[in-house]
């Protein structure tokens, strides 16, 4: 298969389990490259699993990952170098600024200095925290904690782009400034899964949906914007949840 | 692909440096609790000169383990709360220059402690404590907690009970390196040639230190 047919993100027969309790069942995934997938599915049903495997956190008990055509965990630097994470965790320090965090950060991705500082001014204006550049993280509000969090997942220019639940504790308003980050990051061409429980919020972002129900793929289409579905009564057939929401 | 080694140690521990020396959070408590230890030492025990310099090192040497106890619990519970420790792992760097550089930054943190403690307990308990062969065991000896600790942190900053799983793991583990400082520091006292203990005591620490590189790496990843 030649690489522009080839899936960006390959998942084979993908097993995780903790201790004897089985989280992932031969699950099987295929994103191809600038595809927006929106990860969907009840608590426990295996999507942070997922993508804590596909950013390396953790290890399969089976099964294969492929990303960008390196595969896990044999090419795991190179794999580390393609990914960003954002998750509900900051996953950066309070006692730091932002623009230290961002250059911590920077020094772990081996970015040379003389670009680091660049990218850092670009991204901080980016996100819309350029004024609050040298204040400390912890000063920070949620939302703008999430908007310093993407900048420090986009810092080393990844293809892919995983975010874990990005719209825990934020308000209707960092919530919209989040869905137009979101949409930027796609429209750059990045690809992007994203685990989520805000199924309207969903509709209108991604270009997939895949719902996980016990640990395998219950539903997996494409999403036209245009005639967007109806993703909470597909959500609530498929793992047969009536509060979907 | 891989960042540097040296690089990232580097990193981490300027990182750490530049948080504390911001937030002081970790070595204001470590120096708080130490000092308060050896005061409530001082009047709990009535000593002659001799029992005072039998039983110095002794103070000296369980006010800073169980000091260390708490800085290295804080130190590696703070990068799983806010998720440090993850985008650490996320990154391109080698596992053990996390285990280097968080064990550096904790080396530097304990030591600081040891080094307000002796001028503090050589007033308290009239023994002369700042003396170049106690110094270079006090190095050695933060050290080797450090190097062992940071390990060990690491492993109990999983758990929901890190803060009583921490010194259960530590203290049996670290008796060898006790019973070695406490011989090397006696002999100093005495008068007496301690360099031998000072060579065990730096092969204690490079016993724990691999065990820390070798280590480390499984204790973190899932």
């Amino acid at each position: 298969m030649s690489d522009q047919l080839r899936p960006l993100i390959e998942v084979v027969d993908l097993v995780k389990q903790y201790d004897v309790l089985p989280v992932l069942r031969k699950l099987n995934l295929n994103v191809q490259r600038g595809e927006f997938v929106a990860l969907l599915g009840p608590n426990g049903s295996g999507k942070s699993t997922l993508l804590r495997l596909l950013c390396a956190l953790t290890r399969p008990t089976s099964g294969e990952i492929r990303i960008g055509g390196w595969s896990l965990p044999k090419e795991i630097n190179a794999v580390r170098s393609q990914i960003g994470l954002v998750s509900h965790k900051p996953l950066f320090y309070e006692n730091l600024t932002a623009t230290e965090n961002l250059t911590f950060v920077g020094r772990l991705y081996n970015i040379p200095a003389n670009e680091l500082s660049e990218r850092i001014r670009q991204l901080l204006e980016e996100v819309g925290l350029l004024k609050r550049a040298h204040d400390l993280a912890r000063t920070f509000s949620r939302g703008m904690q999430q908007r310093l969090s993407i900048a420090r997942a986009l810092l080393h220019q990844p293809d892919v782009l995983l975010f874990d639940e990005p719209y825990t504790g934020l308000d209707q308003m960092a919530g919209g400034i989040l869905d137009d980050l979101l949409r930027k990051a796609h429209q750059s061409g990045r690809t992007i899964i994203m685990t989520t429980h805000q199924l309207e919020r969903a509709e209108t972002l991604v270009s997939r949906a895949v719902i996980i129900k016990k640990g395998v793929i219950g539903y997996d289409e494409q999403i036209n914007p245009a005639s967007p579905p109806n993703l909470v009564k597909i959500y609530t057939e498929v793992t047969g949840m009536v509060n979907a929401l | 692909m891989t960042t540097p080694l040296w690089r990232t140690v580097f990193a981490i521990i300027r990182k750490d440096l530049r948080a504390e020396l911001r937030s002081r959070e970790l070595v204001s408590t470590m120096v708080l609790f130490a000092l308060l230890s050896v005061l409530v030492f001082s009047f709990a025990l009535e000593l002659d000169r001799t029992a005072r310099q039998e039983i110095v090192n002794g103070i000296l040497w369980v006010t800073l383990v169980f000091a260390s106890i708490l800085g290295l619990n804080r130190s590696l519970a703070t990068e799983r709360e806010l998720g440090g420790m993850d985008a650490m792992m996320i990154s391109p760097i080698p596992r053990m220059a996390i285990y280097l550089g968080k064990m550096v930054g904790n080396f530097l943190f304990v030591l600081v402690v040891g080094l307000s403690l002796l001028p503090v307990m050589t007033i308290l308990y009239n023994i002369v404590l700042i003396q170049i062969p106690l110094l270079a065991i006090l190095v050695l000896g933060v050290f080797g907690l450090a190097s062992i600790g940071t390990l060990l942190a690491a492993m109990t900053a999983q758990t929901r009970s890190r803060e009583t799983l921490l010194p259960i793991a530590m203290l049996p583990v670290i008796i060898p390196l006790l019973l070695v400082v406490i011989a090397a520091a006696s002999a100093v006292l005495k008068n007496e040639d301690a360099w031998g203990w000072i060579g065990v005591l730096g092969l204690v620490d490079i016993i724990y230190a691999m065990l820390g590189l070798l280590l480390f790496e499984y204790v973190i990843e899932d």
